[in-house]
């Protein structure tokens, strides 16, 4: 029993050793040396300050404002936004886009907290349409502009979902349609090796390309 | 749909072609012939041997492989608990963390030695750099390992032809399988999975001011390496709590179809493994075949269900496939078939929320787990607890036959088929017997996220099917761990649903294990019997709808009235609740 318990103990500090932390170091050391950016987060910079992850998601929102001009607040003293027309906008998220925090909104099928939250951002897309879009009704909407994304910071939105945008975001930004169009072909993360995964157009980096290649008024 | 198709057709293929690859690398490194990687590993296997007083020539009976592999395991136990419970003493700790109170604690140690990896907590709001990669990664490696050893001494028990009672030393075959089989494939993935945009630094939490002005702070850390074990292991402990649907642990769809064969590979391989040292090829494909369809069915429920939205959407009026907690980037097809994966196998890693996949979609969750995690299974476990069902198999075989059971050439009798019986009961019962007492008293409503409704009755069953058969994957609302702020500050566990999910996974994690290691024991001391023209053969396809018909159906009739109850009430109906 001793001599077994002995035995144990050797391999857990030996595992532990190797296993536990040369493993994982050797590993950060080679990744920090070959693909540096990647390993760090693949940070994207903007005018010279890091402005995000390329891989994550983040929210394009601005401050609603009071009939006084000043930015409302809600009653817990948090700032309210709406989407900012002038950008593409992301899927939904129940987290608010956090990626230090991150949870599943864990909506059920038949679920009537969905169907509510739903038929909301059913409405709040149509609100921001419309305008530029006439005649747009819930059955046309593509599924992710209004179902929330697994974790929370989903990169992507579907093209569809780009291309039902690129209305309101060329008259935003004062450009030809054609040229939003572009700029979401050439922002788009196809299949991988052409077969893997399905194709995705990159948010934060058409809403950069858009920023320098259009930028707004 | 046709590319979805393409997808899922060429990462398959990729299992079946790498089964054999694999499967004949692990047969010779468990028998210790030389390997590719013998120049450097088997000088290091000389120095861990000279430490730990043992050779790969002292074979142990099954007791005392059973001996070593508890007293490795409960000792692993301890040391997982003392690092979880003491992060503030922890280097790598840059987000200050404290540690999380014993009970949340119990339930994740217990989830990290019985390679379950339920995940009460959220990676990153909770744990150390250290006690990722020294705690929580390590145990990714050592309890495969176990699971891999355990798997190999019942094949040796099954092949030993010598009427010796040794079947094999299990300080030798831990060795092995970290480092001959886990490391080399985990070190290679994980440097795969950094150059396509997963993590892998120990630099601190990243603050930044967005695009549009709003701030975000990148959680960050050694991501990568924990990542390839935690699927090749079939461990499924993600570093973030959104698991791999978080980018920076699934980037895109070639680190998910790398990381859906890693979760597939060594459980298929061994197959292959066990063919070729009980010198039966043959039915070593039988029981991957056997395996290879009950999977594909099971893809196929929630392929398709996925593609069909939910009542909750239809209410809404949109139109489409199910997205809600999928990835734009995995589709549903890669989202459907990762779910599959996930629960035939034990690993659940999840890459979308399971919680919301449509009634009929969950039943194929549900149904792997219902099949006692068989069909490809664990590492290891999967292998050993399919073996048991091809015991039951031939002796339901041989009472239509009206011949004494034989197994290659091993009289099935009185004791074995009490243990595999016994092997065969535990973990549905402890499921259901848990899940009841979870749902029939107030002790499981604290846990439960959709209360009263069926989507609750879903996630408690869920919760303990999924703790009893080392599996992982959550209907995530579940929760026994309340955390108001983030650094586990001000945090409690829901101290029956710790306890009660930390019991059920050491429970069913251990008694099987124990009893295929008494298997092993049992069978290799008898006598092989040469083949005869009676013999119920058990390498040919009539058995092999035996075998798989014996695993749907044990499941099937344990299952099925808790499953009308939850995900087929929802399925359908379109009535909201």
């Amino acid at each position: 029993m001793i001599a077994t318990l002995r035995s144990a103990t050797v391999a857990i500090v030996l595992t532990t050793l190797a296993l536990g932390l040369l493993y994982p170091l050797a590993v950060t050391g080679i990744g920090q040396v070959v693909f540096p950016g990647a390993a760090n987060g693949s940070l994207v910079k903007s005018g010279g300050k890091t402005v995000g992850s390329s891989i994550i998601g983040q929210s394009f929102q601005k401050p609603v404002l009071d009939k006084a001009g000043k930015p409302k607040v809600d009653s817990d003293g948090n700032a309210v936004t709406e989407p900012d027309p002038k950008y593409m906008q992301p899927r939904p998220s129940a987290t608010g886009y956090s990626a230090d925090a991150t949870y599943f909104a864990n909506r059920g099928p038949n679920s009537k907290v969905a169907a509510y939250a739903y038929r909301d951002a059913v409405a709040a897309v149509l609100a921001l349409e419309r305008p530029y879009v006439p005649g747009l009704r819930a059955g046309d909407l593509p599924v992710d502009a209004v179902e929330d994304s697994a974790s929370g910071v989903d990169p992507h939105i579907s093209t569809a979902n780009a291309k039902l945008q690129s209305y309101r975001i060329a008259s935003q930004r004062g450009i030809p349609r054609a040229k939003v169009l572009d700029l979401i072909e050439a922002n788009t993360d196809g299949r991988a090796l052409g077969v893997f995964g399905r194709p995705g157009v990159n948010v934060l980096e058409f809403n950069l390309a858009l920023d320098r290649e259009a930028p707004a008024r | 749909m046709g590319m979805d198709l393409l997808e899922l057709a060429i990462i398959l293929g990729f299992v079946v072609l790498t089964t054999p690859i694999l499967g004949a690398y692990m047969a010779r490194v468990f028998t210790g012939e030389r390997t590719l990687l013998s120049p450097v590993l088997a000088p290091a296997e000389r120095l861990w041997c000279r430490l730990l007083r043992t050779s790969p020539g002292r074979g142990q009976d099954w007791k005392e492989y059973a001996k070593a592999t508890v007293a490795f395991s409960l000792l692993s136990w301890l040391v997982l608990y003392l690092i979880l419970r003491t992060q503030t003493l922890h280097p790598w700790n840059p987000q200050d963390f404290h540690s999380a109170p014993w009970d949340a604690t119990f339930n994740t140690v217990s989830s990290f030695v019985t390679n379950t990896n339920w995940q009460y907590y959220g990676g990153e709001t909770t744990m150390t750099y250290f006690s990722q990669m020294a705690g929580l990664a390590l145990q990714n490696f050592v309890s495969a390992a176990v699971g891999i050893a355990v798997a190999v001494a019942l094949i040796r028990g099954l092949a030993n032809r010598s009427g010796g009672n040794h079947i094999g030393n299990f300080w030798v075959d831990l060795f092995r399988g970290c480092f001959y089989v886990l490391l080399p494939i985990a070190f290679i993935a994980a440097l795969v999975l950094i150059s396509q945009g997963v993590l892998q630094t120990l630099g601190g939490y990243l603050g930044i001011d967005g695009v549009g002005g709003l701030s975000q702070t990148l959680a960050r850390g050694p991501v990568a390496s924990q990542e390839a074990i935690k699927e090749l292991g079939t461990n499924g402990g993600g570093f973030f709590n959104v698991n791999s649907s978080m980018p920076f642990e699934n980037s895109n769809g070639l680190t998910n179809a790398l990381e859906i064969w890693l979760i597939l590979a060594i459980p298929a391989a061994l197959t292959s493994t066990y063919g070729r040292l009980v010198g039966n090829r043959r039915q070593g494909w039988m029981i991957f075949w056997v395996m290879g369809l009950l999977f594909l069915a099971s893809v196929a429920i929630v392929f398709f269900a996925e593609r069909h939205g939910t009542p909750a959407q239809q209410w809404a009026g949109i139109a489409g496939q199910n997205m809600e907690g999928k990835e734009v980037r995995f589709g549903t097809g890669g989202s459907a078939l990762w779910a599959a994966v996930t629960t035939v196998t034990s690993c659940g890693a999840v890459n979308a929320a399971m919680e919301s996949l449509t009634g009929i979609g969950s039943l194929s969750p549900f149904g792997g787990m219902s099949m006692s995690e068989v069909v490809f299974g664990g590492v290891g476990s999967g292998l050993y607890g399919m073996l048991v069902f091809a015991l039951l198999a031939v002796f339901i075989g041989g009472l239509m036959v009206g011949r004494t059971p034989e197994f290659l050439g091993k009289k099935v009798e009185a004791r074995e088929m009490k243990l595999a019986t016994l092997s065969i009961l535990v973990t549905p019962l402890t499921a259901l017997i848990v899940a009841g007492i979870a749902l029939g008293t107030d002790y499981g409503a604290a846990s439960i996220f959709a209360a009263g409704k069926p989507q609750g009755f879903s996630e408690s069953l869920y919760a303990y099917m999924s703790q009893a058969n080392n599996n992982g994957s959550a209907f995530a609302g579940y929760t026994g761990f309340v955390q108001p702020n983030a650094g586990s500050l001000g945090s409690y566990g829901i101290t029956f649903a710790d306890l009660a999910g930390g019991f059920v996974m050491l429970f069913a994690r251990f008694l099987p294990m124990l009893i295929a290691l008494a298997l092993a024991g049992s069978l290799a001391t008898k006598r092989s019997i040469p083949p005869s023209a009676g013999t119920m053969r058990t390498d040919t396809p009539t058995f092999g709808v035996l075998l798989g018909g014996t695993v749907l159906l044990v499941g099937a009739l344990t299952f099925v009235p808790t499953l009308l109850l939850g995900p087929l009430a929802q399925g359908l109906t379109d009535q909201l609740f």
